[in-house]
C-alpha cells in the first residue's frame, strides 16, 4: 500500500466519477435530440452547434430556479431524499470493470476501482437501497401525489428486483463467480453470455428498465396521472438531482448489461490483432463505451416507442411472467450445466 | 324492447363488429408487435424533419396574408388616412384608436385630406388580423401586409403608433395583391350597404 497505489486509485475513482457525470449530462441532450428525431423534430440546436451547450444551460437554469420547500415538509428528509438518490446512483460505478489493465513500468494497473469478489451482490445491494431515496423524497414532501409515486416506486422495484436477481443467478451459475471482473474475463473474445443466455438477457433488460423507472415502467413519476410522482414538490437543483440520478442510473445499467451479457471490454478477434496489451486495453475500453452508448440508445428508443403500463399490468408482468420465466431459465441452465459436466 | 340477439343493421355500411377473439400465442407475448414498433420509430430517425428553424427560415407566406398593418401614402407621398374612425368602428377586437387633427396650410404636402390622424394606434395584442379595418376604410389608407408582427418582451411595445405603421416614402409597401380590381369594385358598389 504505497503512495503510488493510493494516487492511482484516487485518479481512477475521480476519472470514473467525472465520466459518469459527464455522460449523464450529455445523455440528457442525447435523449432530447433523439426524442426530437423520433417525432420528426430537430431537438435542441440553439445552444452551440448541435445544442452542445444545452446541458450546461439546463443545469444553470435549475440552479437559478426558486428553491421551494413545502411548509409541511420534513426538512431533513426532504433534503436527504435527492442527496441519497444521487449518492447511490454514483456508488455502483466502483465495481464495474471499465477496461482490462494497463502495464506501466512493469506494474499492472487494473481499470476497475474495486475488484471485490461479490461484485454482483454489491450491485444488487446498492440497487435495493436506491428505492430509499425515492421513498424518503416522496414521504417527506407531504403530498398525496408524491406519496403515491413513492409507494409505486417501492412496490415496482421490489417486484422487478426479484426477477432481475433470478436472471443474474443463471449467469452466476454459468460462470461460478460473483466477481464482475471474473465474469468479464470469462467472456473473452466473442464468447459473450448473450449467446448462452438470450432469455436471461431479455429478462434482465426488461427489469433494468423497471429498476431505472424508465418508460414503459415510469409509473412512479408519470406526468399525466401523478404530476411528476415522487418529485412533485421538488424544484431547483433538488429536482435536478432526481432527474440527473435517473440518467446516471441509465448509464450504470447500460454498463451492467454490457458487462454481464455483452462481454464488457472484450471484442471479437482481440487476440489476432497482434497489438500490445496496453493497446488492446485501450481499444477494449472504447468498445465498452460503444456498447454502453448502444444500450443508452436502446433505453431512449424504448421510451419513445412504448406507452406506459397500467399499474396492474406492471405487477402482472413482473410476478406472473418475468419471475416464472427467470425460474425456468435457472432450471434450463442447471440442466445444461449438469449435462456438460457429465459428458 | 329489442331482444338481445336482434341483428343491428348498419345504416352507413361502415360500422365494424368489434372482435373479442382470443389472442394467439404470438400476439400474447407482444414481442413481435413491440419489435414492429421499434422498426417504425427507428425509421423516423431518418425521415424529413417537419421543423422550420424560424428566425433564419420562414415558412412561405401567401401574398394576400393578413399580417402587420400599413398606413398607405398616396402617389405624392401624402398620408391617405383622414381619421374618419371607420376602421376603429369596424374593428371587432377594438384594437384601433386615433386622435384627429386639422391640417394646417403649410402641411398640404403631408396629408391628403383636410383632417388627418395625429395619433393612430393599433394594439397588436388585441388585433385578430381579420381585415375588417381594411374593408371599412373609404380612403384606401389601411392595409394588412404579409409581414408578421414580431414577438417582444413588453406588452406596451405591442401598441404600434404611426412611426411603425405609416409606410416610409422611400420604401413603399406593395399592397397590390390585396387591392385587386375586384376589391376596388366591391368598395365602390352602391348596392352594398357600406357604400351608400
Amino acid at each position: 500500500m504505497d503512495g503510488n497505489y493510493i494516487l492511482y486509485k484516487f485518479i481512477l475513482a475521480s476519472a470514473i466519477l467525472l465520466i459518469s457525470l459527464l455522460v449523464a449530462m450529455y445523455s440528457t441532450l442525447f435523449e432530447r435530440k433523439l426524442a426530437g428525431f423520433f417525432q420528426d423534430r430537430l431537438g435542441p440546436n440553439r445552444a452551440g452547434i448541435f445544442g452542445i451547450f444545452q446541458p450546461l444551460a439546463d443545469g444553470l437554469k435549475l440552479f437559478f430556479k426558486e428553491e421551494f420547500m413545502p411548509g409541511s415538509a420534513d426538512k431533513f428528509l426532504y433534503i436527504l431524499g435527492p442527496s441519497l438518490t444521487m449518492m447511490i446512483a454514483l456508488l455502483t460505478s466502483a465495481v464495474i470493470p471499465w477496461g482490462n489493465s494497463i502495464i506501466i513500468n512493469g506494474v499492472e494497473y487494473s481499470l476497475q476501482v474495486a475488484d471485490i469478489n461479490v461484485g454482483v451482490l454489491y450491485v444488487f445491494a446498492i440497487l435495493s437501497i436506491g428505492v430509499y431515496g425515492i421513498m424518503i423524497g416522496g414521504w417527506a414532501s407531504n403530498n398525496k401525489y408524491a406519496l403515491i409515486g413513492a409507494v409505486r416506486a417501492a412496490s415496482q422495484m421490489i417486484s422487478y428486483e426479484l426477477a432481475m436477481s433470478m436472471a443474474i443467478i443463471s449467469i452466476v451459475m454459468m460462470s461460478g463467480t460473483l466477481s464482475l471482473s471474473e465474469i468479464v474475463n470469462q467472456q473473452h473474445g466473442f464468447h459473450w453470455n448473450i449467446w448462452y443466455q438470450p432469455l436471461g438477457f431479455l429478462l434482465f433488460l426488461v427489469c433494468a428498465f423497471a429498476e431505472c423507472n424508465r418508460s414503459p415502467f415510469d409509473l412512479p413519476e408519470c406526468e399525466t396521472e401523478l404530476i411528476g410522482g415522487y418529485h412533485t414538490e421538488y424544484s431547483s437543483m433538488k429536482l435536478g438531482f432526481y432527474l440527473f440520478a435517473e440518467y446516471i442510473n441509465m448509464f450504470i445499467s447500460s454498463a451492467m448489461i454490457a458487462t454481464l451479457y455483452f462481454g464488457g471490454y472484450n471484442f471479437p478477434f482481440m487476440d489476432d490483432l497482434g497489438l500490445s496489451h496496453n493497446a488492446i486495453t485501450m481499444i477494449g475500453t472504447i468498445v465498452f463505451f460503444i456498447k454502453i452508448s448502444f444500450f443508452g440508445f436502446v433505453f431512449m428508443w424504448v421510451r419513445w416507442t412504448l406507452p406506459r403500463f397500467r399499474y396492474d399490468q406492471l405487477m402482472r408482468l413482473g410476478w406472473k411472467t418475468l419471475l416464472p420465466l427467470a425460474l425456468v431459465n435457472i432450471v434450463i441452465t442447471g440442466f445444461v450445466i449438469m449435462l456438460k459436466n457429465h459428458s | 324492447m329489442s331482444s338481445a340477439n336482434q341483428h343491428i343493421v348498419s345504416l352507413t355500411g361502415r360500422s365494424k363488429v368489434a372482435s373479442n377473439k382470443k389472442m394467439t400465442f404470438m400476439e400474447r407475448i407482444y414481442l413481435p408487435a413491440i419489435m414492429k414498433g421499434f422498426g417504425i420509430t427507428f425509421s423516423h430517425l431518418f425521415k424529413k424533419k417537419a421543423t422550420i428553424q424560424y428566425p433564419e427560415v420562414t415558412r412561405p407566406i401567401a401574398e394576400i396574408y393578413r399580417g402587420k398593418h400599413v398606413l398607405k401614402r398616396d402617389d405624392e407621398g401624402r398620408e391617405r388616412c383622414t381619421a374618419c374612425g371607420l376602421c376603429a368602428l369596424a374593428c371587432p377586437a377594438e384594437a384601433i384608436t386615433m386622435i384627429a387633427a386639422e391640417r394646417k396650410p403649410d402641411e398640404m404636402h403631408l396629408y391628403r385630406e383636410e383632417k388627418y390622424a395625429s395619433v393612430y394606434e393599433i394594439n397588436m395584442l388585441r388585433c385578430i388580423f381579420c381585415g375588417l379595418c381594411e374593408e371599412a376604410c373609404p380612403k384606401e389608407a389601411i392595409f394588412l401586409t404579409n409581414e408578421i408582427v414580431p414577438s417582444d418582451y413588453e406588452r406596451s411595445s405591442f401598441i404600434y403608433g404611426k412611426v411603425i405603421l405609416v409606410e416610409p416614402i422611400d420604401k413603399r409597401v406593395d399592397i397590390s395583391k390585396r387591392q385587386t380590381p375586384a376589391v376596388l369594385n366591391f368598395k365602390k358598389d352602391k348596392n352594398q350597404s357600406h357604400n351608400i
